[in-house]
């Protein structure tokens, strides 16, 4: 459920990095089986850059709202013009087709946590 | 804030959620499913289209009985009691002397002089010493039989197709708001034909102890034609569609029934109760303000139970409920405006996250099914 080769962040963002400096970035299984059936996802367009933990959009399920923080500093160098029409895919593959950015790094990644630190903070959360 | 799920309240069937993999939260108190692993969504279309299954064995159940209990039901409701004949319910309320709401609830008439009021479940101890204290000089018994009281609801389409099998009672012959005693797959119920997702439906009451077995049941027959179990967050959307109250959003102790658009629950012609002064005097003097539908224009704009609605930059009024749409296929809500614009056609700003944003009043209910 928290692929070993993601990096996240306490709010439940994950970010994958490509090797080439870039970088997707979408929300864990936790955070959608949370949040229950997603219905509308708000991205910023390309260009636009963000510090790290800035707001960079919205997920809007039925039952409620969350903001999207950004788990490193950069450039957004595309959205996943998929969630438009079928945002369920954030439901369905949090961490295949229901990426949502694809960010280029500005900063580096220490901040962030490993799998094992993140499942400890889920599994904290949970009980 | 939120608490343990071992201090939690729990109904008879809380074993039965965590078997299907119910997500369980903290709804006023009481631990409930508010989805199962089908999503909202797929659970507000199955009661549209089939039929889904809910557990409201939250709700409270006071029993109001004896030569004074039909005087003592009159004076704290403000529907015509005198009206509803044996085997009839109808949709009530508790008011204060200043016409705002203690609570929404159903009164059943099961005898001359025998009502059961069934209240919502975060208020059932206000409503209990609500009745008990009004109750001095009537000669009846106030019993709450909500703790030793289950209650699960069919709802959708599929009801009866599903029910008939296991019972004896004829469905077909109960009408829109009207009960009887019979029994289900072998449990003693009361079956009545109203629910809170404005589909064809029952709701079936039983002893506490019986409820995990009725829930079985009735899941069992139904499971082959598309019944699914139904969780908290698809009767919220399926409640709103039809704009049907729900305390602490609708209606609360700041809004009069006038204003909550119950008008039809206030019979003033016909007898005293709690609150019909303040309401004869807000029937001369039209409401300020008024609850509305809207819907918000764009895919992206999403109000929110509590959102402002706002002009010029300042608050005028408030959502009271609101979410997209399974069956409209837009974002919808209701909220109350000035009454000044509170016309059908006109347009509305609600201030989302710090951006106001154009919503236009429509008409309600949002949904109603075809007859």
């Amino acid at each position: 459920m928290f692929p070993a080769d993601l990096k996240y962040t306490k709010d439940h963002e994950w970010l994958k990095p490509a090797g080439d400096g870039t970088a997707l970035v979408g929300i864990t299984h936790y955070a959608q089986d949370a949040l229950g059936d997603v219905v509308f996802v708000d991205l910023p367009e390309a260009g636009a850059t963000f510090a790290e933990g800035e707001e960079f959009g919205t997920v809007e399920s039925v039952k409620t709202v969350s903001e999207l923080n950004m788990p490193a500093a950069g450039e957004i160098v595309e959205v996943n013009a998929v969630l438009a029409d079928h945002p369920e895919a954030v439901n369905e593959d949090p961490y295949g087709k229901g990426w949502m950015v694809k960010v280029k790094l500005a900063g580096d990644l220490s901040g962030l946590l490993d799998a094992k630190a993140y499942e400890a903070l889920v599994g904290a959360e949970s009980h | 804030m939120s608490t343990a799920a071992s201090e939690l309240m729990k109904t008879p069937l809380n074993a039965a959620h965590r078997a299907l993999n119910a997500k369980m939260v903290d709804f006023g108190g009481w631990d409930m499913p508010v989805q199962y692993p089908a999503g909202i969504i797929a659970e507000h279309e199955a009661v549209r289209t089939k039929a889904g299954l809910f557990d409201v064995s939250h709700m409270g159940e006071i029993r109001v009985k004896g030569p004074g209990a039909l005087a003592l039901v009159e004076h704290l409701t403000p529907n015509a009691v005198s009206k509803l004949v044996i085997g009839q319910v109808h949709y009530t309320a508790f008011l204060y002397e200043n016409g705002t709401f203690v609570d929404d609830l159903l009164v059943y008439r099961e005898g001359e002089q025998e009502f059961l009021l069934v209240v919502n479940a975060g208020n059932i101890d206000k409503d209990f010493a609500w009745v008990q204290q009004h109750a001095a000089g009537y000669d009846c018994t106030v019993v709450n039989e909500s703790p030793v009281t289950g209650q699960i609801a069919l709802q959708g389409p599929l009801a009866v197709s599903i029910l008939q099998p296991l019972t004896a009672t004829p469905l077909d012959p109960i009408g829109y708001y009207y009960f009887t005693h019979g029994e289900v797959a072998g449990i003693k119920c009361i079956i009545s034909r109203t629910g809170y997702t404005g589909e064809d439906g029952f709701e079936l009451y039983c002893a506490a102890g019986d409820t995990e077995k009725l829930w079985n049941a009735v899941l069992a027959a139904g499971t082959p034609k598309g019944l699914i179990p139904a969780g908290l967050g698809c009767r919220n959307t399926l409640r709103l569609e039809c704009k049907m109250a729900l305390y602490g959003h609708e209606i609360d102790d700041s809004i009069h029934a006038l204003e909550a658009g119950l008008g039809w629950i206030v019979k003033l012609d016909h007898g005293d109760f709690i609150g019909r002064e303040a309401l004869v005097a807000a029937k001369a003097a039209p409401a300020p303000r008024k609850l509305v539908g809207f819907k918000t224009l764009e895919k992206r704009d999403i109000a929110r139970d509590h959102m402002p609605v706002v002009q010029d930059g300042k608050q005028i009024g408030f959502v009271t409920s609101a979410a997209p749409s399974p069956t409209c296929g837009f974002n919808l809500g209701l909220a109350y405006v000035p009454t000044e614009l509170a016309k059908v056609g006109g347009t509305i700003q609600i201030e989302i996250r710090g951006r106001a944003v154009n919503a236009e009043i429509i008409p309600t209910p949002f949904y109603k099914r075809a007859k």
